[in-house]
Protein backbone atom coordinates (compact mmCIF):
# COMPACT_ATOMS: atom_id res chain seq x y z
CA UNK A 1 0.00 0.00 0.00
CA UNK A 2 1.38 3.30 -0.80
CA UNK A 3 1.66 5.92 1.94
CA UNK A 4 -1.21 7.89 0.60
CA UNK A 5 -3.42 5.18 0.92
CA UNK A 6 -2.12 4.23 4.51
CA UNK A 7 -2.63 8.24 5.37
CA UNK A 8 -6.13 7.85 4.14
CA UNK A 9 -6.99 4.68 5.85
CA UNK A 10 -5.42 5.84 9.27
CA UNK A 11 -6.84 9.25 9.67
CA UNK A 12 -10.21 8.36 7.91
CA UNK A 13 -10.47 5.34 10.27
CA UNK A 14 -9.05 8.01 13.40
CA UNK A 15 -11.31 11.02 12.49
CA UNK A 16 -14.89 8.48 12.45
CA UNK A 17 -13.44 7.10 15.73
CA UNK A 18 -13.12 11.04 17.01
CA UNK A 19 -16.03 12.69 15.74
CA UNK A 20 -18.41 9.27 17.29
CA UNK A 21 -17.11 9.08 20.91
CA UNK A 22 -19.05 12.28 22.21
CA UNK A 23 -22.65 11.06 20.80
CA UNK A 24 -21.49 7.69 21.34
CA UNK A 25 -20.17 8.08 25.54
CA UNK A 26 -23.35 10.49 25.72
CA UNK A 27 -24.26 11.22 29.10
CA UNK A 28 -20.86 12.30 29.93
CA UNK A 29 -21.02 15.91 30.92
CA UNK A 30 -17.57 16.92 28.77
CA UNK A 31 -14.47 16.75 29.20
CA UNK A 32 -13.19 17.62 32.88
CA UNK A 33 -12.06 21.11 33.12
CA UNK A 34 -8.22 21.23 32.59
CA UNK A 35 -8.66 18.16 29.55
CA UNK A 36 -10.72 20.80 28.28
CA UNK A 37 -8.94 24.20 28.84
CA UNK A 38 -5.96 21.81 26.54
CA UNK A 39 -8.28 20.51 23.52
CA UNK A 40 -9.95 23.73 23.34
CA UNK A 41 -5.86 25.32 22.42
CA UNK A 42 -5.13 22.82 19.95
CA UNK A 43 -7.19 24.32 16.97
CA UNK A 44 -5.32 27.19 17.10
CA UNK A 45 -1.90 26.14 18.29
CA UNK A 46 -2.10 23.62 15.50
CA UNK A 47 -2.89 26.15 12.88
CA UNK A 48 -0.46 29.10 14.22
CA UNK A 49 1.81 26.67 13.39
CA UNK A 50 0.80 25.30 10.13
CA UNK A 51 1.00 29.13 9.21
CA UNK A 52 4.03 29.31 10.20
CA UNK A 53 6.01 26.51 8.88
CA UNK A 54 4.08 26.78 5.65
CA UNK A 55 5.01 30.15 5.00
CA UNK A 56 8.58 30.30 6.72
CA UNK A 57 9.98 26.82 6.01
CA UNK A 58 11.74 25.05 3.10
CA UNK A 59 13.66 22.12 2.68
CA UNK A 60 14.01 22.04 6.65
CA UNK A 61 15.17 25.70 6.98
CA UNK A 62 13.75 28.94 7.26
CA UNK A 63 13.02 31.20 4.61
CA UNK A 64 11.96 34.39 3.50
CA UNK A 65 10.51 34.82 -0.05
CA UNK A 66 7.80 35.63 -2.45
CA UNK A 67 5.46 33.09 -0.36
CA UNK A 68 6.11 34.91 3.12
CA UNK A 69 4.95 37.92 1.05
CA UNK A 70 1.44 36.33 0.16
CA UNK A 71 1.04 34.67 3.56
CA UNK A 72 1.99 38.55 5.04
CA UNK A 73 -0.53 40.33 2.40
CA UNK A 74 -3.25 37.90 3.18
CA UNK A 75 -2.72 38.33 7.03
CA UNK A 76 -3.38 42.32 5.78
CA UNK A 77 -7.06 41.12 4.05
CA UNK A 78 -7.30 39.08 7.37
CA UNK A 79 -7.31 42.06 9.66
CA UNK A 80 -9.70 43.95 7.46
CA UNK A 81 -12.23 41.19 7.97
CA UNK A 82 -13.01 40.15 4.57
CA UNK A 83 -14.01 37.08 3.82
CA UNK A 84 -11.85 34.12 3.92
CA UNK A 85 -11.97 33.62 0.45
CA UNK A 86 -10.43 36.89 -0.40
CA UNK A 87 -7.41 35.89 1.53
CA UNK A 88 -6.58 33.34 0.20
CA UNK A 89 -6.84 34.87 -3.35
CA UNK A 90 -4.83 37.79 -2.38
CA UNK A 91 -1.96 35.39 -1.00
CA UNK A 92 -2.17 33.27 -4.61
CA UNK A 93 -2.38 36.64 -6.35
CA UNK A 94 0.80 38.66 -4.57
CA UNK A 95 2.97 35.40 -4.33
CA UNK A 96 2.15 34.66 -8.18
CA UNK A 97 2.68 38.15 -9.43
CA UNK A 98 6.00 39.11 -7.34
CA UNK A 99 7.37 35.66 -9.15
CA UNK A 100 6.39 36.72 -12.16
CA UNK A 101 8.28 40.20 -11.57
CA UNK A 102 11.24 38.42 -9.55
CA UNK B 1 -19.82 27.31 -2.03
CA UNK B 2 -16.72 28.62 0.04
CA UNK B 3 -16.37 24.69 0.68
CA UNK B 4 -16.97 23.40 -2.84
CA UNK B 5 -14.06 25.88 -3.64
CA UNK B 6 -11.99 24.36 -0.66
CA UNK B 7 -12.70 21.01 -1.81
CA UNK B 8 -11.10 21.82 -5.57
CA UNK B 9 -8.10 23.69 -3.47
CA UNK B 10 -7.88 20.43 -1.64
CA UNK B 11 -8.04 18.29 -5.23
CA UNK B 12 -5.27 20.66 -6.52
CA UNK B 13 -2.60 20.49 -3.60
CA UNK B 14 -3.18 16.81 -3.83
CA UNK B 15 -2.34 16.26 -7.02
CA UNK B 16 0.39 18.86 -7.20
CA UNK B 17 2.17 17.33 -4.27
CA UNK B 18 1.98 13.73 -5.62
CA UNK B 19 -0.34 11.98 -3.41
CA UNK B 20 -3.08 11.19 -6.18
CA UNK B 21 -6.30 11.39 -7.24
CA UNK B 22 -8.42 8.59 -5.94
CA UNK B 23 -6.71 8.71 -2.48
CA UNK B 24 -7.86 12.51 -2.34
CA UNK B 25 -11.46 11.69 -3.55
CA UNK B 26 -11.61 8.60 -0.94
CA UNK B 27 -10.11 10.75 1.65
CA UNK B 28 -13.16 13.48 1.28
CA UNK B 29 -15.83 11.26 1.65
CA UNK B 30 -14.03 8.84 4.28
CA UNK B 31 -12.72 11.96 6.32
CA UNK B 32 -14.60 14.49 5.55
CA UNK B 33 -12.46 17.71 7.73
CA UNK B 34 -10.18 19.96 5.65
CA UNK B 35 -8.20 21.16 7.84
CA UNK B 36 -6.47 17.63 8.79
CA UNK B 37 -6.78 17.04 5.13
CA UNK B 38 -4.79 19.86 3.62
CA UNK B 39 -2.25 19.17 6.98
CA UNK B 40 -1.89 15.75 6.34
CA UNK B 41 -1.35 16.18 2.43
CA UNK B 42 1.11 18.98 3.13
CA UNK B 43 3.20 17.13 5.62
CA UNK B 44 4.07 14.06 2.98
CA UNK B 45 4.30 16.35 -0.08
CA UNK B 46 7.11 18.05 2.32
CA UNK B 47 8.70 14.65 2.75
CA UNK B 48 6.99 14.21 5.86
CA UNK B 49 6.39 10.48 7.29
CA UNK B 50 3.26 8.71 7.58
CA UNK B 51 3.43 9.12 11.41
CA UNK B 52 4.18 12.58 11.15
CA UNK B 53 1.18 13.61 8.48
CA UNK B 54 -1.89 11.09 10.59
CA UNK B 55 -0.08 12.33 13.82
CA UNK B 56 -0.55 16.14 12.66
CA UNK B 57 -4.33 15.24 11.48
CA UNK B 58 -5.33 13.03 14.47
CA UNK B 59 -4.28 16.41 16.79
CA UNK B 60 -6.49 18.52 14.29
CA UNK B 61 -9.23 16.80 14.52
CA UNK B 62 -9.30 16.27 18.02
CA UNK B 63 -11.11 19.09 18.36
CA UNK B 64 -14.18 17.57 16.98
CA UNK B 65 -14.28 15.30 19.81
CA UNK B 66 -14.69 18.01 21.91
CA UNK B 67 -17.92 19.36 19.78
CA UNK B 68 -19.20 16.39 19.39
CA UNK B 69 -19.34 16.09 23.32
CA UNK B 70 -20.79 19.48 23.71
CA UNK B 71 -23.40 18.57 20.66
CA UNK B 72 -23.94 14.98 22.47
CA UNK B 73 -27.50 15.98 24.15
CA UNK B 74 -28.44 17.08 20.87
CA UNK B 75 -28.60 14.01 18.80
CA UNK B 76 -31.14 11.48 18.83
CA UNK B 77 -32.43 7.63 18.52
CA UNK B 78 -30.22 4.32 17.96
CA UNK B 79 -26.18 4.16 18.29
CA UNK B 80 -26.04 3.93 14.75
CA UNK B 81 -27.70 6.90 13.42
CA UNK B 82 -25.87 9.16 16.73
CA UNK B 83 -22.73 7.89 14.85
CA UNK B 84 -23.54 8.36 11.53
CA UNK B 85 -25.02 12.04 12.27
CA UNK B 86 -21.96 12.77 14.87
CA UNK B 87 -19.57 12.32 11.46
CA UNK B 88 -21.49 15.63 9.93
CA UNK B 89 -20.00 17.58 12.51
CA UNK B 90 -17.42 19.97 10.44
CA UNK B 91 -16.85 23.44 11.79
CA UNK B 92 -19.12 25.53 9.94
CA UNK B 93 -22.14 22.84 10.79
CA UNK B 94 -21.44 22.91 14.43
CA UNK B 95 -20.91 26.63 14.78
CA UNK B 96 -24.04 27.30 12.28
CA UNK B 97 -26.36 25.35 14.65
CA UNK B 98 -24.97 26.43 18.19
CA UNK B 99 -27.82 28.18 20.27
CA UNK B 100 -27.07 29.69 23.17
CA UNK B 101 -25.16 26.45 24.35
CA UNK B 102 -27.77 24.22 22.56
CA UNK B 103 -27.98 22.50 19.23
CA UNK B 104 -30.22 22.35 16.49
CA UNK B 105 -29.50 18.76 15.45
CA UNK B 106 -31.78 19.24 12.03
CA UNK B 107 -29.75 22.47 10.99
CA UNK B 108 -26.20 21.03 12.38
CA UNK B 109 -27.54 17.20 10.01
CA UNK B 110 -28.89 19.47 7.11
CA UNK B 111 -25.91 21.65 7.11
CA UNK B 112 -23.47 18.69 7.09
CA UNK B 113 -25.22 17.27 4.42
CA UNK B 114 -24.60 20.19 2.57
CA UNK B 115 -21.26 20.61 3.36
CA UNK B 116 -20.74 17.21 2.88
CA UNK B 117 -21.67 17.18 -0.89
CA UNK B 118 -19.82 20.25 -1.58
CA UNK B 119 -16.67 18.95 0.00
CA UNK B 120 -16.62 15.71 -2.24
CA UNK B 121 -17.58 17.38 -5.03
CA UNK B 122 -14.96 20.16 -5.37
CA UNK B 123 -12.64 17.79 -4.44
CA UNK B 124 -13.80 15.36 -7.49
CA UNK B 125 -13.10 18.77 -9.36
CA UNK B 126 -9.87 19.86 -7.80
CA UNK B 127 -8.08 15.98 -9.23
CA UNK B 128 -9.74 16.61 -12.29
CA UNK B 129 -8.35 19.99 -12.99
CA UNK B 130 -5.25 19.52 -11.06
CA UNK B 131 -2.99 19.62 -13.75
CA UNK B 132 -4.65 21.48 -16.24
CA UNK B 133 -3.83 24.51 -14.05
CA UNK B 134 -0.27 24.67 -14.50
CA UNK B 135 2.22 24.89 -12.09
CA UNK B 136 1.29 25.28 -9.12
CA UNK B 137 4.15 27.24 -7.71
CA UNK B 138 3.48 30.14 -10.70
CA UNK B 139 0.23 30.59 -9.49
CA UNK B 140 0.88 31.16 -6.06
CA UNK B 141 -0.70 28.32 -4.38
CA UNK B 142 1.55 27.17 -2.28
CA UNK B 143 1.17 30.49 -0.51
CA UNK B 144 -3.25 29.76 -0.73
CA UNK B 145 -3.11 27.23 2.04
CA UNK B 146 -1.42 29.32 4.71
CA UNK B 147 -3.56 31.99 3.62
CA UNK B 148 -6.45 29.64 4.32
CA UNK B 149 -5.41 28.17 7.62
CA UNK B 150 -4.55 31.70 8.63
CA UNK B 151 -7.68 32.97 8.36
CA UNK B 152 -9.62 30.06 9.56
CA UNK B 153 -6.69 30.85 12.56
CA UNK B 154 -7.98 34.11 13.26
CA UNK B 155 -11.27 32.65 14.20
CA UNK B 156 -10.37 30.98 16.87
CA UNK B 157 -8.29 33.63 18.52
CA UNK B 158 -11.56 33.96 20.51
CA UNK B 159 -9.41 34.91 23.84
CA UNK B 160 -6.07 36.24 24.84
CA UNK B 161 -5.14 32.58 25.91
CA UNK B 162 -5.52 31.00 22.42
CA UNK B 163 -3.59 34.43 21.10
CA UNK B 164 -1.22 33.55 23.30
CA UNK B 165 -1.14 29.37 22.46
CA UNK B 166 -0.94 30.27 18.91
CA UNK B 167 2.08 32.37 19.01
CA UNK B 168 4.00 30.22 21.19
CA UNK B 169 3.54 27.25 18.94
CA UNK B 170 4.59 28.84 15.77
CA UNK B 171 7.53 30.10 17.39
CA UNK B 172 8.20 26.64 18.59
CA UNK B 173 7.33 25.22 15.25
CA UNK B 174 9.91 27.65 13.59
CA UNK B 175 12.74 27.09 16.22
CA UNK B 176 12.04 23.33 15.15
CA UNK B 177 12.22 23.33 11.53
CA UNK B 178 16.22 23.39 10.73
CA UNK B 179 16.40 20.30 13.25
CA UNK B 180 13.70 18.03 13.17
CA UNK B 181 12.25 15.80 10.28
CA UNK B 182 9.13 17.57 8.23
CA UNK B 183 5.62 17.56 10.18
CA UNK B 184 7.54 17.42 13.26
CA UNK B 185 7.62 20.86 14.30
CA UNK B 186 3.99 21.12 13.57
CA UNK B 187 3.16 18.66 16.35
CA UNK B 188 5.36 19.51 18.54
CA UNK B 189 3.64 22.82 18.85
CA UNK B 190 1.10 21.23 20.33
CA UNK B 191 3.12 21.93 23.89
CA UNK B 192 1.92 25.20 23.43
CA UNK B 193 -1.43 23.77 24.49
CA UNK B 194 -0.83 23.28 27.71
CA UNK B 195 -1.22 27.01 28.41
CA UNK B 196 -4.82 25.95 28.77
CA UNK B 197 -3.94 24.04 31.78
CA UNK B 198 -3.00 26.99 33.84
CA UNK B 199 -6.33 28.78 33.45
CA UNK B 200 -8.41 26.19 34.08
CA UNK B 201 -7.08 25.40 37.44
CA UNK B 202 -7.87 28.98 38.34
CA UNK B 203 -11.79 29.75 39.32
CA UNK B 204 -13.53 31.44 37.06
Amino acid sequence: MSAAWTTVALIGVATVAIKASGPLLAGGRGLPGPLAGVVQLLAPVLLAALVATQALAGDGRLVLDERAAGVAAAGVVVALRAPVLAAVAVAALVTALLRLAG
Amino acid sequence: MAVLLFGVSFGVLARSSGFGALPALVMSATTFAGSSQFAAVSVLGADGTIAAAVGAAVLLNARYAAMGLAAAPSFRGRRLRRLLESQLVVDEAWALSSRDGRFDRRLLVGAGLLLYAAWVVGTGLGVAMGTALGDPESLGLDAAFPALFLALLVRQLESRRAALAALAGAAIALALVPPASPGLPVIAATAACLIGLRRAREPA
